[in-house]
């Protein structure tokens, strides 16, 4: 990209800054709400980071699946099991969070030392830039074809499991019976009836 | 220089995840943590295919890959959470002891 240095370095800061601010809201905040509105924040501020680097295909990917999809996905998961529930306390809490935060804290300082001290063979040669999408697609088809292949099978399964996952099962059989062993029933409320929740609603 | 400031963000991020994946008490915001994580690893392949691999670009091939993968789990794993809320009637981690000895 022909962006001159200081354009570049301002917005690498800016946009670094929006990635880690949101997440740290993501990981902070009480409202679980608020964490997946501000997680797409923290997707798009890595998209523009993948800009910087040169790479516009992927950060069109990023946007279309990462803000379009997955956060879509994780807010209406969020709308379907919203409920205010206080949680209890449990004993040491404070002692695991503190003791969490010092490993994070230490994975980082080791991180960043390895990532300073380490000499990286930097090449020199020019970027793709805008023939990048042509290489991905060449490396799709050509060396990359059987992961390609791999990937779109792994897509189906996953569509399929998690329709599996999610449907609403009932078993009237096990249900019905009194006298049932309470440990091979799983408490499940009962369906709500489209009918009697419309009627309420008028 | 460059690699080195993209490779401490991703580091950051990555460390904010492992902390959000550990203490969160409410399901859905442990699988927010673990997009967080997954995107700080392609933070990294993307900095290494620009600054290391700027001809061949397989990073980018890569990046595109766990894009894939993580949008999979992303599904199935909300749809685990929507099956066991409606089981156990929370998404609070501390009470999902099925497995526990």
């Amino acid at each position: 990209m022909n962006l001159a240095e200081g354009v570049q370095l301002v917005s690498f800061g800016i946009l670094s800054a929006a990635v880690l601010l949101s997440a740290l809201g993501v990981v902070l905040l009480k409202n679980v709400v608020y964490s997946a509105f501000l997680l797409g924040g923290s997707f798009i501020s890595i998209a523009g980071l993948y800009f910087l680097l040169n790479a516009d295909f992927v950060a069109a990917a990023q946007v279309l699946v990462y803000v379009g999809a997955i956060n879509v996905l994780i807010l209406f998961a969020i709308m379907l099991v919203n409920k205010d529930e206080e949680y209890a306390e449990v004993k040491g809490s404070s002692v695991r969070q503190a003791a969490t935060a010092l490993v994070c804290l230490g994975l980082f300082a080791l991180l960043g030392t390895m990532v300073v001290s380490t000499p990286w063979a930097i090449s020199s040669e020019t970027a793709a830039g805008n023939d990048s999408i042509v290489t991905i697609g060449i490396h799709f088809f050509t060396d990359f074809l059987l992961p390609f292949e791999l990937v779109s099978v792994l897509l189906l399964m996953a569509l399929i499991g998690a329709i599996v996952l999610a449907r609403r099962e009932f078993i009237p059989e096990i249900r019905g019976v009194d006298g049932q062993d309470d440990a091979l029933m799983l408490p499940e409320r009962q369906r709500e009836m489209v009918s009697s929740s419309s009627s309420e609603m008028k | 220089m460059q690699l080195q400031s993209y490779l401490l963000v991703a580091a950051a991020l990555f460390c904010i995840g492992v902390y959000g994946l550990v203490t969160s008490r409410n399901a859905v915001r442990v699988l927010m943590s673990i997009e967080l994580m997954l995107n700080a690893v392609n933070l990294n392949l993307m900095a290494f295919s620009n600054y290391v691999d700027p001809k061949e670009i397989k990073g980018q091939v890569f990046t595109t890959f766990i894009i894939a993968i993580a949008a999979a789990e992303a599904a199935v794993g909300l749809a685990i959470v929507l099956a066991i809320y409606r089981n156990r009637d929370t998404v609070d981690m501390e009470q999902f002891n099925l497995l526990k000895w």
